[in-house]
């Protein structure tokens, strides 16, 4: 654990609320890094092994198809944090991440993050709570934005 | 005289062979020196060929000059290759017309008159034989250039002076001649200015018997000998295949394609000189009197709709349709044909108007096998 | 010289069609249209489920275009033709009694010969991807019974007015298929599911052991597709999906289809997915 991911954790938003040791346990398997504007952080299909804690600059999340290159389905911020297929079943990124601009971010190991959870449940009933919380939320607004509401049809 | 056989012929017997072909109603066709560069051409006899003429060759650069000597074949190879003679830039494949609901649809005929070539590089029997393998090798073999290569009577001649962009010797297919020819030259300059000659078909032994030759004698194959390991050892330069296929097979996301991507102008003059490239793109034209035409002309993976596929092309930047260039010549052609793509013959360094160089492009990734872009800082 | 070629034989021109005239055709739903074809001579060539025919429209082009019926229905071969660009589009209007030519059949199958006794065949089809599937779901859901396996055919469009061939998935319920169909957006009156087509996959309690899998459909529905049967336990190396590229000579001679190691008209369309295309789909051309 690095004291530059403490202090960057401490102050980051996902973890709003959370006490010391709890932010402590998550620092205890992260470190910071930063990634160029245009380069991913990880690939749709790789093993889940990372999950960015994003404190500067923006994250797109994006499917690729053949002739239509990459499409973005989702921009996230500093603030926010980017990767969250560790947290279950086939623990493989489902999207390719990229970064837009200059980006900074706290790297937690996952499968460590997961063994020290499953040894702190009231910690790890925080942490996937407010996991819970995100992943409800980005689903809640997917399906806003499936409905096309800005569509011709809303003419009707 | 059999398949196998040798001989010498002077530069008079060279000129008689030439004569020989016209007057047998080949078109006769040979290398000549015209603008600028030493392109193919129909000839007559020997004078039509580029005596003197010397090319220098490097990454973007292609030049020749007259150097006032009796040497015919003293250069390697100019931006034409023989592809175009059986596999033409443009070609009607059939011609149709609609009335009344009813359709009539005519083949164009062959044209009549076989071809014979003079001057044919031992890297250019090579890709021959690869589009041999690419063209006529399938399930559905193209008639039209099988009918034109099994009539085209093919006169080699083994190369002496190699220029800076050759690695025919990495791609183990010159400077000697190995298959492909019915007769091939190795033009001889110390002593007396004559050819040995090697026989490689009935057909090429029937020639000679026309001609006035010699028996070919010790000195003779020994100063034959030394032209091809003089230009073995003056080759240009070189690409190391050991693996070569894998490793761009593994290196699909290396840094270097981004990098070649900021010199390549996506020009395709690369596959216009290649000799093995085939890419070809077929459309129906219709003419204002009605009639439909199916043309098949060479097209180019540097284009950028050749991957078009509704909603966009499949390959929109350099980066990747290079990629797709280079993995598919130097690996993939493997898997499709079960051979290289790449004969060698360094046109591609020679054409390219930035001067980028396959092999260089190949040891790049060679050295550093397994570098990814996404590699950051952690 | 009056091109000789005999239905399916390619001894004298390869980029000759053979006429072929409209003796029926259905508007689909989506821009799809079904053209029935019977040659101007001899008979339609034996073809195998999955493999494609080069359709020509007499003055516009040609497109890549699969059998959409099944292999030795007797009469007429019938192309499912989506409206995409100038040709499809002629096709797509091409009356009764016009001319069209056809050159082929060509590529790979889907394989349903393969079928172990007893193994069941799931099949997922993303949108007009439920086209080249029809033909060996016919005749897959012909066989079930007397110790075959079952069929599992899961469906999904864009929306409720996408769905393709709606009669013969209900045709096939009724012959005892599991079938499912999902939009990704609903519209108002629909009943039915709305999610993408692989959440269709848990409700389809096929048996894993020695099943067979077909997808067919837009390339990111095919890589996820994939990935959840392999991750169900479906044998990867079982699972079979449908390339698209762009084609133009059909036979292996042009170039334009080549996805790595394949010319996808003569290796494919159809390829396994374990070892092949799990890799291929991940080829970024940004």
């Amino acid at each position: 654990m690095s004291e530059a991911a403490r202090n960057l954790l401490s102050g980051h938003a996902f973890l709003a609320g959370f006490p010391p040791e709890a932010i402590a346990l998550v620092a205890e398997q992260a470190e910071p890094a930063t990634f160029r504007p245009g380069v991913l952080l990880f690939r749709e299909g790789s093993p889940a092994d990372v999950t960015y804690f994003i404190t500067k600059g923006s994250v797109s999340i994006e499917v690729h198809a053949p002739n239509r290159g990459p499409m973005v389905v989702e921009t996230l911020r500093a603030g926010q944090v980017v990767g969250l297929s560790w947290a279950a079943p086939p623990f493989r990124y489902q999207f390719d991440a990229r970064a837009v601009d200059e980006v900074e971010v706290v790297c937690v190991d996952t499968a460590r993050l997961r063994v020290a959870l499953a040894e702190n449940p009231v910690l790890g009933f925080l942490l996937l709570d407010r996991l819970a919380a995100v992943i409800l939320e980005r689903l809640q607004a997917t399906r806003i934005r499936l409905l096309d509401i800005y569509g011709k049809s809303d003419a009707r | 005289m059999d398949a196998g056989d040798d001989a010498v012929i002077d530069l008079d017997g060279l000129d008689r062979l030439i004569a020989l072909l016209v007057a047998r109603g080949y078109r006769t066709i040979g290398p000549v020196a015209r603008d600028g560069a030493i392109v193919h051409g129909e000839v007559a006899g020997a004078d039509d060929l580029p005596a003197g003429w010397h090319d220098i060759q490097a990454p973007g650069r292609y030049r020749i000059e007259q150097a006032g000597d009796p040497e015919l074949f003293g250069w390697a190879v100019g931006p034409a290759s023989w592809k175009s003679e059986f596999f033409q830039p443009t070609e009607t494949v059939w011609r149709a017309t609609m009335s009344d609901g009813a359709l009539s649809l005519r083949v164009p005929p062959q044209p009549d008159r076989p071809v014979a070539i003079v001057g044919a590089r031992p890297c250019e029997l090579a890709a021959l034989e690869v589009l041999d393998r690419v063209l006529a090798g399938g399930e559905v073999p193209d008639d039209r250039y099988r009918a034109r290569r099994a009539g085209t009577l093919i006169v080699a001649v083994e190369c002496g002076k190699p220029s800076s962009t050759c690695f025919c010797t990495s791609m183990d297919t010159g400077p000697d001649v190995r298959a492909g020819y019915d007769l091939a030259l190795t033009e001889l300059l110390v002593g007396a200015h004559r050819f040995y000659v090697m026989v490689g078909s009935e057909a090429g032994a029937e020639l000679l018997e026309q001609l006035h030759w010699t028996a070919a004698t010790e000195d003779d194959r020994r100063a034959r000998q030394d032209v091809v390991d003089g230009a073995r050892a003056g080759m240009g330069r070189s690409l190391e295949t050991e693996g070569l296929a894998a490793l761009l097979g593994r290196n699909l996301e290396h840094p270097r394609w981004d990098e070649v991507a900021e010199r390549c102008l996506s020009c395709g003059n690369c596959t216009l000189v290649c000799p093995t490239c085939f890419c070809a793109d077929v459309k129906d034209v219709s003419e204002v009197d009605g009639t439909i035409e199916r043309r098949r002309s060479w097209a180019s993976c540097f284009d950028v709709d050749h991957s078009y596929l509704h909603g966009g092309p499949i390959r929109p930047t350099t980066s990747s349709r290079y990629r797709q260039w280079l993995t598919h010549k130097l690996s993939t052609w493997w898997d499709q044909f079960d051979t290289s793509g790449c004969v060698g013959c360094g046109r591609c360094i020679a054409w390219c108007p930035v001067g980028i160089d396959i092999t260089e492009e190949a040891a790049a990734i060679r050295a550093t096998d397994g570098a990814l872009t996404q590699e950051d800082v952690r | 010289m009056l091109a000789e070629a005999t239905a399916g034989s390619w001894a004298v021109a390869p980029l000759v069609p053979m006429p072929y005239v409209v003796v029926g055709r259905r508007e689909e739903a989506a821009d799809v249209v079904t053209l029935s074809l019977e040659p101007t001579q001899g008979a339609v060539p034996v073809f195998r489920h999955g493999q494609f025919n080069m359709v020509t429209s007499f003055g516009r082009g040609e497109v890549a275009v699969s059998m959409s019926s099944a292999p030795g229905a007797p009469g007429a071969v019938e192309h499912s033709i989506r409206r995409v660009g100038s040709v499809t589009a002629a096709l797509c209007d091409a009356p009764v009694g016009s001319l069209v030519g056809i050159r082929g059949p060509f590529g790979t199958s889907w394989g349903i010969d393969e079928v172990e006794d007893g193994a069941d065949v799931v099949v997922m089809a993303g949108g007009i991807g439920l086209a080249p599937l029809r033909g060996a779901v016919r005749d897959l859901v012909a066989r079930q019974g007397a110790g075959r396996g079952r069929v599992f055919v899961l469906a999904g469009a864009r929306s409720p007015d996408q769905i393709l061939f709606h009669d013969d998935l209900m045709a096939w319920e009724q012959a005892g298929a599991h079938v499912g169909i999902s939009v990704d957006v609903a519209a108002p009156g629909w009943t039915g599911l709305v999610g993408v087509v692989t959440a269709l996959l848990p409700g389809a309690p096929f048996e894993v052991p020695g099943s067979l899998a077909l997808l067919c459909g837009p390339e990111i529905m095919m890589r996820f597709g994939g990935r959840a049967l392999v991750d169900r336990g479906v044998d990867a190396g079982r699972v079979r999906v449908s390339l698209e590229r762009n084609m133009q000579c059909g036979i292996g001679l042009c170039g334009h289809c080549q996805l790595g190691p394949l010319l996808v008209c003569r290796d494919g369309p159809i390829v396994r997915y374990g070892g092949l295309a799990d890799a291929l789909f991940m080829e970024r051309n940004r």
